[in-house]
């Protein structure tokens, strides 16, 4: 047997679970033997404790029973409202899930984990209700009894002899954070039912007699404690194991259990979970589909695949397969899956021949390595289970309507036989006009299968009998060997027809297969094609109805997320049906037919999860609702649904590459432009600046006024200069193309340039500067925090008179470095403060001042490229006060001199 | 200023700039050779042995750091490169393959001249950093002792700052780009660190400076790196 080595997929899925573990709730089951133990008043009790710890506590759904004791523990606890459902005309209240995930408690009280809700709510089960509020986070505190577990609900049954139907899978009992067993001894309540004290159940009452017999209890008694126990050891186990070598690979096979046609299969199914648990391997559910299986009544058929999925609930993974012989296709499948131990049911079949062996004598011999485990029939329940939501199959069936005419035809062959053997009579032995009845015998079975040939069979001897054999026109036999030759016929007919019906059957399943490798290639190789999202939907909801013979729709999500109802004819999609979808959509699950949300709903709803994310949902409603309940149809299904959302995804990013390469091809010509235009603009004054200072050095020497005009011309054209630059500046910066080259650098330095750069500007004004020493070093733009300082200084030595102290301040605050500009000079007009800040708003209208009052345009732009914030405020003492704030963050480091000298400043930036 | 008639090529696209800087520098007593795409700037710089080459970076036909890199393979004559503002990139490239100095458009004749004369001073060893003590403002700097003062009173510089000092006087005038500084004074490793160069520079300003907010030799080129002027 090989082993198995770690699985990378198997490594993240368990990575996965830890991640959505860390988000879930935590759930606490109050566990007991039965009814009246104490579990909801123990429940009330350690909630009352959260409650006082300072936990939001709410009740979610809690019946005291009109217990006193009971009622006096609601105290101080928040009670969610029921849901009023209107169940035929009477109302019926439930618990309102999406009240409770609306009012978002930190632990929610939910009594009675086992209870089914009534039709309408969104979930059948409770325990999905409780596992939806876990998956959103949501602590939660229940109650089971052992009964309700579904591993164990026969074998309660088997003791009790009442059977509830109302079940949990073990799954979600194990994998509950805490069990807390509820115990009395079984004295104790026989004497608090005695006392009135217990509630019980309507369907219990009628037989509380049997049911409160203290041999039961014991049993049930015994029961909890070993099912707490088996948690308990499996967590001190877990425990181990992590502590140990963190992870242990289960390097031991699977085990593979048998589901069969033969009624007590679910009992089988238990047993093969029980006995997986206990091993804590993986088990797998397998069910072989013969040509005999197919023949079988659909309710017949339809519960063998409740069996299925019963095992599936139960933890298994599971299988159709198909082949005429179910012994050794499930032999092989045990060795390809390496499943060293099988589980099958014990036949109480009568054997149709002594040689015939049952099915697992047949896997002993065909397997010897392998263990099988024998499982006894359970006892037929004792309640009579009737099997709700199985429509009448209504379907006619083809095959009833071609059988009829094949015996038509058969009777037709052996009739035309009769019609040519008859002359050739007169000319051949009587043993060789057999010869051409059995002829007919062969044809027949190759031709319509079994029953036909049996018949033919009888046809032939009838007629060879009645008209050929001496006395001819009686069915008197003299002779005793046409007994023989009908023997003989009527074995060929069997034989030939049994192959028949078996090669037919391989051939049709080999069809069946091919098509569905077919439609599939196909539908892979359309998928692959297409590039737009409206050509995928439209194709594959196309090929989904033709392959499934069904209504189909595809719900894609919009912006926000919700699925767009799509007014595609044909199918009526009301509120309903877009909830359900939304909420597959939203959980990434599907809902629907065949699945434990909304499972009587009319359609089935297949999230269409790709690598990425989910990208919609395929809504399917199928002629025959059945056909979607078959586990190699959904798988089928799922195949489709997952090309389609790859198909999806893939167009999406086709989408995002054409997006980007327009954007790449835009900024290029953005750019281009921008240069040429910067180009052709800046060259023709740095002409003029030159030209005109350059008239200077040429002889004879200016006059006083040609001197002047020279430098005139000079000192506009580099004011044109810096106006042209302003304006580039502004279209690079707003076009969102500038690329920022931030650097860790002193603030003081740009100060520095910007002060030196705006000497012209502020040559008449005082201008005071205030940097703390030890300013750490910020990470910016020079140049473009440069034209920040620039132009507010420009600004402020343009709109104050002269003679204006300027200041300028650079502190620390928070992670954040805060610069101001201020002067005190007249201030700002009121309310022109935030005005400033657009583009072409000046301080002053039509005033004298040059300038189109881009500059500080410019700042805000820059400085919210830097991700900080600039604005304008009165300042203290009259004058204004320009503020920008650049993000601090954490400078690099830089090493410090060994060797300091004492005359050295003490350097405080590096950490 | 020279004695005999220096030889300068121009190589610039547009007709009026060239117009005028040919103006300037033959009143400075140059003669100008001038070139109007970089493959003919190639060829007059090959033909001419210029003594300097004034070379517009957006030229059509090409890239100006290649000419630089290319020249520089068989000429040490100073570059001075004229670039537009906003393509600080353009410049640390062309000075750290090997221009002199660079000049932004706009720019005055004045300037020009100045960027010009002070590029040959340093080439032709009139430099006044080659002087053993050596003054800017009121700095003094001994560089045989190596022993700095201001105003009289000796100044303690650690040996990064000190030796930051002296490479920023022995590129006197010239533009020095942050990876040069890095280069010369931490080593080949440390081109990536611009911060340092920054810090200590701070520390020298602090040092040096009246007042180091607004200095008046120890120059910041914003974007590029420092110029020392005396």
């Amino acid at each position: 047997m090989q082993k198995q080595r770690p699985d990378p997929d198997r490594l993240l899925a368990e990575f996965k679970a830890d991640e959505a573990r860390a988000a879930r709730g935590r759930l606490k089951i109050f566990f007991g033997a039965s009814a009246g133990v104490g579990k909801t008043y123990a429940m009330l009790l350690a909630a009352q404790t959260e409650r006082r710890t300072g936990t939001d506590v709410v009740v979610g759904v809690l019946e005291t029973h009109g217990r006193a004791e009971t009622a006096a523990l609601l105290d101080g606890l928040d009670q969610l409202p029921p849901l009023l459902l209107d169940v035929q005309g009477t109302p019926v209240r439930e618990f309102d899930l999406d009240a409770a995930l609306a009012r978002r408690p930190a632990l929610i009280l939910v009594d009675e984990l086992a209870h089914t809700n009534a039709p309408g709510a969104r979930h059948p089960k409770r325990w999905q209700d409780i596992d939806e509020l876990l998956s959103s986070g949501i602590d939660v505190f229940t109650t089971l009894n052992v009964q309700h577990i579904e591993s164990l609900n026969d074998v309660v049954g088997g003791i009790t002899g009442i059977r509830v139907w109302e079940t949990v899978p073990d799954t979600f009992f194990d994998e509950a954070d805490d069990v807390i067993l509820v115990d009395i001894p079984a004295d104790e309540l026989l004497a608090r039912l005695k006392a009135g004290k217990v509630y019980l159940p309507e369907q219990i009452e009628r037989a509380a007699g049997n049911f409160f017999r203290k041999g039961n209890l014991m049993a049930l008694r015994e029961l909890a404690l070993r099912r707490t126990a088996d948690r308990v050891e499996e967590d001190v186990q877990a425990y181990r194991t992590d502590q140990a070598i963190k992870r242990i690979w289960k390097t031991e096979a699977s085990l593979l259990c048998c589901v069969g046609p033969d009624p007590g299969g679910e009992h089988v199914v238990r047993s093969a979970a029980r006995l997986a648990n206990q091993l804590g391997i993986e088990w797998t559910a397998v069910y072989v589909e013969t040509p005999a299986l197919q023949r079988l009544a659909p309710a017949e058929r339809e519960q063998i695949l409740k069996t299925v999925k019963l095992a599936q609930e139960l933890g298994a993974k599971t299988a159709i397969l198909s082949g005429s012989d179910p012994a050794a296709v499930i032999v092989e499948y045990a060795h390809t899956h390496n499943c060293s131990k099988l589980v099958v049911g014990r036949t109480h079949r009568k054997r149709a021949w002594p040689w015939a062996h049952d099915i697992a004598r047949r896997i002993g011999s065909l397997a010897s390595d392998v263990d099988l485990i024998e499982i006894g029939r359970g006892e037929t329940p004792v309640a009579g289970q009737s099997t709700p939501g199985v429509a009448a199959d209504s379907i006619v069936d083809p095959r009833r309507t071609s059988k009829r005419m094949a015996y038509l035809w058969t009777l037709l062959a052996c009739i035309a036989t009769t019609v040519i053997a008859a002359p050739l009579r007169l000319y051949f032995d009587l043993a060789n006009i057999v010869m051409l009845f059995l002829l007919t015998v062969v044809l027949v079975a190759v031709k319509f299968g079994r029953g036909p040939a049996v018949a033919a069979a009888f046809f032939s001897v009838a007629s060879f009998d009645f008209f050929f054999v001496p006395p001819r026109f009686s069915f008197a036999v003299h002779d005793v060997q046409y007994l023989l030759t009908f023997t003989v016929m009527m074995a060929v007919a069997l034989i030939i027809g049994q192959m028949t019906a078996g090669l037919r059957y391989q051939a049709r399943i080999a069809t069946y297969r091919e098509e569905r490798a077919h439609t599939l290639y196909e539908f892979a190789r359309d998928m692959s094609s297409l590039l737009q999202t409206e050509q995928v939907v439209e194709a594959a909801t196309k090929f989904i109805e033709s392959t499934f013979q069904a209504k189909v729709a595809i719900l894609m999500p919009d912006d926000q997320d919700r699925l767009q109802v799509s007014d595609r004819d044909g199918l009526a999609l009301t509120l309903d049906i877009h909830a359900a979808a939304q909420w597959a959509y939203d959980k990434s699950q599907a809902a629907g037919v065949g699945t434990d949300t909304l499972p009587g709903s009319e359609f089935l709803y297949l999230p269409l999860r790709a690598p990425m994310r989910t990208r919609g949902v395929l809504a399917i409603k199928a002629a025959n609702r059945r056909m979607l309940m078959i586990p190699e149809q959904r798988r089928h299904l799922d195949t489709f649904a997952v090309l389609v959302a790859i198909a999806l995804e893939r167009v999406h990013y086709v989408d995002v590459a054409q997006q980007a390469l327009i954007r790449m091809e835009s900024e290029r010509l953005r750019n281009s432009l921008l240069s040429a235009l910067s180009h052709d603009l800046r060259t023709p004054l740095t002409s003029l600046v030159g030209l005109a200072e350059s008239l200077e050095l040429t002889g004879p020497a200016l006059s006083g006024l040609q001197h002047e005009t020279a430098q005139a011309i000079a000192e506009q054209a580099r004011r044109m200069s810096a106006l042209v630059n302003n304006l580039l500046d502004m279209a690079r910066i707003q076009s969102g193309e500038v690329k920022l080259r931030r650097e860790w650098q002193p603030f003081e330095e740009v100060v520095g340039t910007a002060l030196k750069g705006a000497q012209a500007a502020i040559a008449r004004h005082h201008v005071d500067v205030d940097l703390p020493r030890d300013l750490p070093l910020v990470e910016f733009d020079a140049v473009l925090i440069e034209r920040v300082l620039f132009n507010l200084l420009e600004n402020a030595g343009k709109y104050t008179p002269e003679g204006t102290v300027i200041r300028i301040t650079a502190e620390a605050s928070g992670d954040q470095l805060l610069v101001t500009v201020s002067d005190n000079g007249p201030g700002l007009p009121p309310g022109q403060h935030e005005a400033i800040f657009e583009k072409f708003t000046r301080g002053e209208r039509e005033s004298a001042t040059p300038g189109v009052g881009l500059g500080l345009a410019i700042c805000r732009a820059i400085v919210e490229a830097h991700r900080g914030r600039i604005w304008a405020e009165d300042n203290v003492g009259g004058g204004t006060r320009f503020c920008f704030t650049l993000p601090l963050g954490t400078p690099p480091h830089t090493p410090l001199e060994v060797m300091q000298d004492a005359g050295a400043p003490q350097v405080s930036r590096s950490p | 200023m020279t004695a005999i008639a220096s030889v300068a090529v121009l190589i610039e696209d547009e007709l009026q700039i060239r117009r005028f800087v040919r103006t300037a520098l033959e009143t400075d007593g140059w003669h100008v050779f001038e070139a109007e795409t970089l493959k003919q700037g190639l060829v007059e710089a090959g033909t001419r042995k210029p003594d300097i080459v004034i070379l517009d970076l957006g030229l059509p036909d090409g890239d100006g750091v290649e000419f630089i890199r290319d020249f520089r393979l068989w000429s040490a004559a100073p570059i001075v490169v004229l670039s537009a503002r906003t393509h600080e990139s353009d410049k640390i490239e062309a000075l750290d393959a090997g221009a002199d100095d660079y000049l932004t458009k706009p720019f005055g004749v004045g300037e020009l001249l100045a960027r010009v004369r002070a590029v040959l001073r340093r080439k032709i060893g009139t430099s006044p950093a080659d002087a053993a003590l050596f003054r800017f403002g009121e700095v003094e700097v001994d560089q045989e002792k190596r022993v700095v003062r201001k105003r009289k009173v000796d100044v303690h510089l650690t040996p990064i700052e000190y030796r930051l000092l002296s490479v920023m006087i022995a590129n006197l005038e010239r533009v020095l780009t942050h990876r040069q500084i890095l280069r010369e004074v931490w080593g080949p490793a440390y081109v990536r660190q611009g911060h340092y160069v920054r810090v200590h520079m701070t520390h020298l300003r602090q040092k040096l400076e009246d007042d180091p907010a607004q200095p008046k030799h120890l120059l910041t080129e914003t974007g590029v790196g420092y110029r020392l002027v005396p």
